[in-house]
């Protein structure tokens, strides 16, 4: 495929899984990492792994959001640390 | 506690859209053998679909469809065809999940058993993976009894 595009790609990922980990709102931070799975769901597509890119888009970014935003939503918005 | 968006357009579109959605889930199985998809990924856009209608329509009223209760006995249904279809298998003289032994009591070939085998432990891991899924949001977003404390 096009390389630029594969570039621009894995700069989103990157950008998106240092800033999950660095939000320190909890509900925003969720939703860079649905971002996160979305961008690793068009790389596996990219790599002609169609199995895995289905599986991550309804899982990990769809699923997987909602019980996070669940659990943002049952315990504490802001982090401590 | 989730309760009933406010929004009628919300709760219409909602309503409209969660027969598509479980149409394309029931797709997603059905093709799992020979295309991308599968009982897991079908499993997870069905209870997408429940977690869409409690979202919109409160939990309560999606409860007296699908509760905590029915949801465990769901996913014991799913484990038990998965388990039921690979230990019938065995019982019919082949491997554990060896399809192949099910043509002679379905009365077809060896090839076409192969495929009608995966087709009922994909429709088993869809149905336990749609209920697990259901069971821990409703575990997750139903209040606690005990100080009766509200969320949301």
């Amino acid at each position: 495929m096009i390389p630029t595009f594969n570039f621009i790609l894995i700069l989103f990922l990157f950008v998106c899984a240092i800033a999950a980990i660095t939000i320190r709102d909890l509900l925003s931070a969720v939703l860079v990492l649905g971002a996160y799975s979305f961008f690793m769901c068009l790389l596996w597509a990219q790599m002609t792994a169609v199995d895995v890119a289905f599986t991550e888009a309804s899982v990990s970014a769809g699923i997987g959001t909602v019980l996070f935003i669940g659990a943002v939503s049952r315990t504490e918005r802001r982090s401590k640390d | 506690m989730i309760r009933e968006s406010d929004d009628v357009i919300v709760r219409t579109v909602a309503r409209l859209l969660m027969p598509f959605i479980t149409l394309y889930a029931l797709y997603v199985v059905m093709h799992g053998h020979y295309s991308p998809g599968g009982g897991f990924q079908g499993g997870v856009i069905l209870a997408a679909g429940f977690i869409l209608l409690v979202v919109t329509q409160g939990i309560d009223r999606v409860k007296r469809r699908m509760s905590q209760e029915k949801a465990i006995i769901f996913s014991s249904l799913g484990l038990l065809i998965y388990a039921g279809i690979g230990a019938l298998c065995l019982i019919l003289g082949g491997d554990y999940l060896d399809y192949g032994t099910l043509g002679r009591p379905l009365s077809v070939q060896r090839a076409e058993a192969r495929s009608l085998g995966i087709l009922g432990v994909e429709i088993g891991v869809a149905l336990g993976v749609m209920a697990v899924m259901c069971a821990i949001f409703f575990a997750i977003f139903t209040p606690d009894q005990k100080n009766g404390r509200r969320e949301q």
